[in-house]
């Protein structure tokens, strides 16, 4: 009966380790095995996620460097396309071209909602969808008619083919492109410049940039946030994706998986965006 | 072979192993400039004949179809006109005072200000697009109305930014003739301004242009300062305090969510455009200046 103790004995350790594994799983874990670099770049609104995510992993796993850059979602697509990049992020799908000259796959894995927004002082909270399409027409070029003070609009939009101003144009004016005469900002940020500076401006960002420099504009009485944004009932919102070219494989899998992770979805919400449940 | 060749045989051996150094290296420079025109010549040429759609039109509406970069050409050009306009007789302002104030109370002065032009030379130009964002912006706002972002806004700062490569090249230029005239006309009893308005600068045509040719060069190809202060739509302006967008503005705002298409290819046309325009008045300039200068130098 020498071997029932040694049983158990095997028994009673691969339960400790199994125990001791479920208390301590931890979405870090994966990259204790693993070393190497892993590069990043594309869109902007991506960018306090990925480094967020760089942080932890690279504390946890000295081994692994992890570099994050912008430039935009073209720059993310041609960056993974041509394998300067692992992993290039993009605030709108792929279009069919693109997905065919590389053979990219892609994964959403946020929400971002896109406000319109204007300066703090201006007394207008609520505009109907009709109103935003004259406006951003063209059409409409004074407060007064939108009953503000007697002043000309101020008209700030995105660059073409921006992720926001395509969510913008797309949800907001049902595809119409803006006037000429506006002012082209090329970030959120030099956007929220803008508008906090100057105080007849209307524009749109990103909900996760709306703060107290800047006033968030509700669309037909729908408040932009991103519980609204969450449950469906604003309508301009966006999904934010990574790009790999083929299945990820290796430390690149691994980070995919981390952002959809607990801890993944912890910065995401920091960042200002919702988690977007992995297919 | 006799003893005696061998000492001059390895040095003239060297003579021509420099030579042939010197000429690869001039010959690679030269290669890389017509390289680099081949390349925006070619990758221009889809843009030119894809059926349809062209550049030289005055409507950038890229989801309609509408490619056209001339707005943004004529952009270009106002604003480096404009700056060159407004910086060239600042620099040349600075530069007279600097080399005929006489007082020697004020030599402190001269001296802070030769280190503030080279210290401005040093300055990137997104801190001076950021300073101007938030303190000229909204000046040009209150005394014009509009957003402020407008062609005047960039201008002005252009101006600044192209000011110390002005100075510097009229001062190295106009101060070395002065100096040579100095002893003989102070002794007639001239003063270095007169000196230098009489006898200096009739004859220093070609300084003169070729500080005009560095600046405009300078003012055509800045990119972020329109970029932060021009307001960037890509219409033509009908005033100077209006919108506009220049062409390498253009080339940031498209370059940085595109890849491939009618669009990407429009940038390669209007790249052409920016160099053939570059060119073209640095040739047009060094045409305006006398030959007979070039042997006197």
């Amino acid at each position: 009966m020498t071997s029932f103790p040694v049983q158990r004995l095997v028994f009673a350790c691969a339960a400790l380790l199994f125990s001791a594994q479920s208390a301590l799983s931890d979405p870090l874990d994966p990259f204790k095995t693993l070393s190497g670099n892993l590069d990043i770049a594309g869109g902007t609104a991506h960018i306090p996620v990925m480094k967020g995510a760089a942080q932890e992993i690279m504390q946890a796993n000295p081994k692994i460097r992890i570099t994050v850059a912008g430039g935009g979602s073209g720059v993310g697509v041609q960056k993974v396309g041509e394998g300067l990049v692992q992993i290039g992020n993009t605030g709108r799908a792929l279009k069919e071209s693109e997905i065919a000259k590389y053979g990219l796959v892609s994964f959403p894995f946020a929400i971002d909602g896109v406000a319109v927004a204007v300066n703090p002082k201006n007394p207008i909270s609520n505009l109907s969808k009709a109103q935003i399409k004259d406006i951003f027409a063209g059409k409409i070029t004074n407060w007064r008619e939108l009953g503000g003070q007697d002043a000309t609009i101020s008209l700030y939009v995105r660059e073409d083919g921006s992720g926001t101003r395509e969510t913008f144009e797309g949800r907001a004016l049902d595809k119409a492109s803006s006037t000429d005469r506006a002012n082209v900002v090329n970030s959120n940020g030099a956007m929220k410049t803008a508008i906090a500076r100057d105080p007849q401006a209307i524009g749109y960002v990103g909900i996760g940039h709306l703060d107290a420099s800047i006033k968030g504009v509700s669309i037909d009485q729908k408040q932009p946030s991103q519980e609204n944004a969450a449950k469906g009932e604003y309508p301009v919102t966006r999904l934010l994706y990574m790009n790999t070219k083929g299945e990820p494989q290796g430390l690149t899998k691994a980070f995919v998986d981390y952002i959809f992770s607990d801890k993944g979805k912890a910065l995401i919400v920091k960042a200002g965006y919702i988690p977007y449940a992995k297919k | 072979m006799p003893k005696s060749d061998l000492p001059t045989q390895p040095s003239h051996d060297k003579d021509s192993e420099a030579g042939f150094w010197l000429k690869l290296a001039s010959l690679l420079a030269v290669l890389g400039v017509v390289a680099l025109c081949a390349m925006i010549v070619v990758a221009a040429i889809p843009a030119f004949f894809s059926q349809g759609q062209t550049p030289f039109e005055w409507s950038w509406q890229p989801y309609q179809g509408h490619f056209g970069v001339l707005p943004m050409c004529a952009a270009t050009l106002l604003l480096a006109l404009l700056a060159l306009a407004l910086g060239f007789p600042w620099a040349l302002a600075i530069v007279i005072w600097h080399l005929t104030e006489e007082a020697p109370a004020l030599s402190w002065a001269k001296k802070a200000f030769a280190l503030f032009i080279r210290l401005l030379t040093t300055v990137p130009t997104v801190v001076l697009s950021f300073a101007a964002v938030f303190l000229l912006t909204p000046l040009l706002r209150l005394a014009f109305g509009g957003t402020g972002f407008c062609l005047l806004g960039a201008s002005l700062m252009v101006s600044l930014l192209i000011l110390p490569t002005m100075v510097l090249v009229l001062e190295s230029g106009l101060a070395a003739r002065l100096d040579a005239l100095c002893p003989h006309g102070l002794a007639l009893g001239l003063s270095r301004y007169q000196l230098l308005r009489q006898c200096v600068l009739p004859q220093s045509r070609r300084t003169l242009i070729q500080a005009a040719v560095l600046g405009f060069g300078r003012a055509l190809g800045d990119t972020l300062l329109p970029l932060m202060l021009a307001g960037n739509a890509p219409k033509l302006p009908s005033s100077f305090t209006e919108s506009a967008r220049t062409l390498s503005a253009h080339m940031a705002l498209v370059t940085a969510n595109e890849v491939g298409g009618a669009a990407y290819n429009s940038l390669f046309a209007a790249g052409l455009l920016l160099l053939g325009t570059s060119i073209g008045v640095t040739l047009i300039l060094r045409k305006l200046a006398p030959n007979r200068a070039r042997g006197k130098k």
